[in-house]
């Protein structure tokens, strides 16, 4: 009530304040005002710096000299070089098998939460927790488990008679690198796809599974014929989101391996920031990180094309 | 039928309990190799599973005492409460007019903010850079500040929509027939129905800035202006020689703010995570 006392007090602005609030009312006004900070925050600091890298790719940029056009050209070096090449080969290797395993694993771990069980909310706080720590930190954590010397992995496998010891050097081999990273990846996104396909699941019409149960359909039909097509759109959503995130994902790598070894773990974020910072061609390193822009630009087009119409 | 069901139960929670311990264990070692003594951590003969030749704080201290942690996690606190206050606002006002209000560029606006939403963080560093170099503000904590939002607002906008609709109009609707103006409604009927949302929102915020790590390597360097998460990876390794003691000591403590958020907010985690993609 204290809006409506005011006026009284100040009859002198009367006529200016009744302006402001009949302006506030009319929805033409306010729209518009309401979404003008958010919108010059994304003209001013994703936009326009979009731009700038689109600007920096085409051109000779390097750090504290004046830049020339250049076309195409990082594109078509960066193209050529093995380091790059190799870098390309790793992303889709990353991304691909880490988004099967946590596909799979979000699938079975999900059914699993949605049974019935003791110390249910305990249970999802234990699932969650990798997504909510900090990914520099608990990586750090990832790194000391396969120390070269002191690596608990190596050690339990050791125990358990899996490994010969002395084990894998597992961030100084390459295949065991990029297996290590993968692993970490894996730990940290499956909550995102357990929790949003446990969304999922309860969302199904129960009447549907007794009416298959009803036909005689075993429990292995009920999830062909009944669980998965009605998971459909999570899916999709999942997969495309983690896609992304997935794609260009920077700090695993960084804190796990630096994209060693011998480039064998680099991903497009890394490696754009090795060019880029460390190595000062700005122009170059952001031609490697708009590598990732027609992967982006598909799956946005996707996103917007098919699942937000079905959800309006 | 009783004894079956019992069975069943038993187990799922047998089958859990691999997950259970692939989320777990990494926590679980981190915190362990913090509070061993440096005799034991480097004996190549001890079980790492465990601590038997007895616990100790002493890693904590030196990480307390003798390195600038307390530094970082000031600014990491700094960053996080500014960045996130200044998103949620920003983002619920935006919302609001998304979800509520009609008017011209109103479609295109919200793509824009979901496409935004889309857009990662490795894409943008580089020009973000040269863009914090101009405004002054390289190596600053303040940079930070400025650039968080960016990932932020889209976030919490596209989140705070999908409350705002679940809000009858009527409610409103009825409030201004009773003469009350749109911002009064607002401000008296619509937010307060909109609290979950607020706090999912807000938490959202803080884990996503307090977690963020690419834009903190990449415009801070100077060790009184770096974040927790960089401070803990950068500063701590020097050399060849690791003080894994300390270094896991400061992975554990800089993920206490988020754990305890987390322990008491654990529902709005769990919504918020669906929300954000669903929706």
């Amino acid at each position: 009530m204290a809006i409506g006392t005011l006026p009284v007090a100040t009859q002198a602005r009367l006529p200016w304040r009744a302006r402001l609030s009949e302006l506030l009312d009319r929805e033409t006004f306010l729209g518009p005002a309401f979404i003008t900070p958010a919108m010059i925050l994304i003209l001013l600091l994703v936009a326009y710096p979009f731009c700038m890298a689109v600007y920096f790719s085409l051109s000779n940029a390097f750090i504290g000299r004046p830049s020339q056009f250049i076309g195409f050209t990082n594109f078509v070096r960066l193209w050529d070089s093995d380091a790059f090449r190799q870098t390309f080969q790793n992303a889709f290797v990353f991304t691909s098998i880490a988004i099967a395993f946590k596909l799979v694993l979000g699938m079975i771990l999900s059914l699993l939460l949605n049974e019935q069980l003791w110390f249910k909310r305990l249970i999802r706080g234990v699932v969650l927790l990798p997504w909510v720590i900090p990914t520099a930190l608990s990586t750090l954590g990832w790194w000391w488990m396969f120390n070269s010397l002191y690596s608990v992995v190596n050690w339990t496998g050791i125990a358990l008679g899996i490994m010969d010891p002395p084990g894998p050097n597992w961030l100084g081999q390459r295949y065991y690198a990029m297996a290590a990273v993968i692993i970490v990846n894996v730990w940290r996104g499956l909550p995102f796809f357990v929790i949003t396909i446990l969304a999922g699941l309860v969302a199904i019409p129960k009447d549907l599974y007794e009416a298959a149960e009803s036909d005689g359909a075993n429990a292995w039909y009920r999830f062909w014929y009944v669980t998965l097509p009605m998971l459909k759109p999570v899916l999709a959503i999942v997969v495309l989101f983690s896609t992304i995130f997935t794609f260009s994902d920077f700090n695993i790598v960084y804190v796990l391996t630096h994209g060693g070894p011998i480039n064998s773990t680099h991903l497009f974020a890394t490696y754009s920031r090795m060019i880029g910072l460390e190595s000062g061609r700005i122009g170059e390193g952001a031609a490697v990180s708009l590598y990732l822009f027609p992967l982006l630009a598909f799956v946005v087009w996707f996103q917007l094309r098919f699942v937000r119409k079905q959800a309006y | 039928m009783e004894r079956r069901k019992l069975t069943r139960k038993i187990v799922m929670h047998l089958l859990l309990l691999p997950f259970l311990i692939f989320a777990l264990f990494p926590f679980y070692h981190m915190t362990l190799t913090s509070l061993k003594q440096d005799r034991e951590l480097y004996d190549r003969h001890a079980v790492p599973l465990l601590i038997k030749q007895g616990p100790t704080l002493e890693h904590y201290g030196k990480l307390l005492w003798e390195t600038e942690f307390l530094t970082w996690t000031k600014n990491s606190l700094l960053v996080t409460v500014l960045a996130t206050s200044v998103s949620v606002l920003i983002g619920t006002i935006a919302a609001y007019a998304l979800a509520r209000l009609k008017f011209f560029g109103v479609g295109a606006f919200g793509t824009g903010i979901f496409v935004t939403y889309l857009v990662p963080t490795s894409l943008l560093f580089l020009p973000l850079a040269q863009v914090i170099n101009w405004l002054g503000i390289a190596d600053s904590k303040w940079a930070l500040v400025l650039t968080y939002p960016t990932f932020l607002v889209p976030f919490s906008t596209w989140l705070l929509m999908g409350y705002f609709r679940t809000v009858p109009k009527e409610v409103e609707e009825c409030a201004m027939v009773d003469g009350a103006t749109r911002i009064q409604a607002l401000w008296r009927i619509v937010l307060p129905i909109t609290i979950p949302g607020l706090v999912c929102a807000a938490l959202f915020a803080f884990t996503l800035s307090w977690n963020e790590f690419i834009y903190a390597l990449t415009f801070t360097s100077s060790s009184d202006q770096i974040t927790a998460s960089v401070g803990v990876t950068s500063e701590l390794i020097r050399g060849d020689i690791y003080f894994w003691g300390q270094l896991m000591a400061g992975a554990v403590l800089g993920s206490v703010p988020i754990v305890i958020l987390y322990v008491f907010f654990l529902d709005y985690y769990v919504s918020g995570l669906t929300a954000g993609a669903v929706k």
